[in-house]
């Protein structure tokens, strides 16, 4: 099996660079949606090697990030309530709330658990009977078939005493919104290539069909994402957009029917409320009715308090693309991953922490 | 931390119903395999989750580096 290091092959990298900077003419703005390709894009020195025509703007696929501050004040209040156990992914942990964190509950003595699947989540619920286990549910399409999996195991196993609390967000409606809001003439975008491993790169025709943008979607090493980089290039310039799968050896065009057919069967689309971008319709995973049982919004009836995003934190402007976060007056000085004012320096996919970690 | 986006991949050594051992970094790890029932001994997953996400194609990634490699032309397939 080919390594993944062989798409970081040097001479492949420098072939890439050359064939863009041959092909593109015009100046063109191209958002990579997934934080993980900020991040990579970053790590490896990928904007260094674009032409001055070419212009990346980091978007909105960090799930921790767009988790608004109602929801994470939500999963504390859940937090304070005696017989719960709030089972999480570590980077939640530390995103500041209205007025504390999920961090800080625990050291004040709520038990909060970081774990690395909701399978860890349902094993503390089972070791834990006389606990209620809450599981917070954040992510998009690549984390929802796997959280809708512990559900319906819990109803089919008994496990009475485990719940989500679901904040799972979809992606195209997302980038739609983006698209639709006009805040950066975008010329092409960069598409996630996990969430699509799932939704399939179909997913993603809606851009050239109906927006006329081109796209690609990409993996996360270097000779993926400037390959992607390459073909919105190309389309850009040939004025035929359309979306090219430039991660075939895990994306296909339908994606994963199964892991689909699960996430549909336990969630429905709904309303989210998503920081940054606000009420979006349609672009959030409500636990359905018949696994109600499982669902900590029905199940607790907690008082959230009114929720305010940090004062002079500008992740919302960060996440709709509009503002660099070095342009920020708290960036560096006050926010830094050991003292974060926001989720973008948070989180391991933020755009903050990016250009915190390589500038 | 892991990043939520991210899935990374893992060598399927060992399978028992939905449940299997992977090897992940040089580490023993099991993954539920429920979403790839058609997975065999020594695939590769992108694992997610404590999930697998896909079946790496092993074919695929061969040939996109062979025509990367080559650059004849960079035809992404539609």
């Amino acid at each position: 099996m080919l390594r993944n290091d062989a798409f970081r092959n040097p001479a492949i990298v420098q072939k890439l660079k050359e064939k863009i900077w041959a092909a593109s003419k015009r100046p063109i703005k191209i958002m990579e949606f997934c934080g993980t390709h900020t991040h990579a894009i970053h790590r490896f020195g990928i904007r260094q090697l674009l032409p001055p025509t070419i212009e990346m703007f980091s978007g909105p696929g960090c799930p921790v990030c767009v988790t608004d501050t109602v929801d994470i004040d939500h999963a504390i209040a859940l937090s304070r309530i005696p017989d719960v156990i709030v089972a999480t992914f570590g980077d939640l942990l530390r995103v500041p709330g209205t007025r504390e964190s999920l961090l800080s509950s625990k050291a004040s003595g709520a038990r909060v658990e970081m774990v690395y699947s909701p399978l860890d989540a349902m094993k503390i619920a089972s070791g834990n009977p006389f606990c209620r286990v809450v599981f917070l549910g954040i992510g998009f399409e690549t984390t929802a078939p796997a959280v809708a999996a512990s559900i319906a195991e819990a109803v089919s196993s008994g496990l009475d005493n485990y719940s989500v609390l679901s904040m799972h967000k979809l992606t195209p409606p997302a980038m739609r919104a983006i698209v639709d809001s006009h805040e950066i003439a975008l010329d092409g975008i960069l598409c996630p290539g996990h969430v699509s491993i799932v939704t399939g790169w179909k997913a993603w025709r809606f851009l050239p069909d109906s927006l006329h943008i081109p796209a690609a979607v990409a993996g996360f090493e270097p000779v993926d994402i400037l390959w992607g980089i390459a073909e919105i290039v190309r389309q850009c310039e040939e004025g035929k957009p359309r979306v090219a799968n430039t991660y075939p050896r895990s994306v296909t065009q339908i994606g994963n029917v199964a892991a689909r057919e699960t996430m549909e069967r336990v969630f429905e689309a709904g309303p989210a409320s998503w920081r940054g971008l606000g009420a979006i319709p349609m672009s959030g995973m409500n636990i359905r009715d018949e696994y109600g049982l499982h669902d900590a919004r029905r199940l607790f009836d907690v008082e959230v308090p009114e929720s305010a995003a940090p004062e002079g934190c500008h992740c919302g402007d960060v996440i709709r693309g509009i503002f660099r976060p070095d342009a920020c007056p708290l960036f560096r000085s006050v926010c830094t991953p050991a003292h974060p004012v926001g989720p973008c320096m948070v989180s391991s996919e933020g755009s903050c922490a990016a250009y915190y970690l390589y500038g | 931390m892991i990043p939520m986006c991210l899935a990374v991949p893992a060598l399927i050594t060992r399978i028992d119903g939905v449940m299997a051992e992977a090897e992940l970094a040089g580490n023993e790890t099991s993954v539920n395999v429920l979403f790839t029932p058609d997975v065999k001994v020594g695939d590769y997953v992108m694992m997610h989750a404590g999930y697998a996400m896909s079946i790496l194609s092993s074919s695929e990634a061969q040939e996109t580096f062979d025509l990367l490699e080559a650059m004849a032309g960079l035809d992404a397939e539609e």
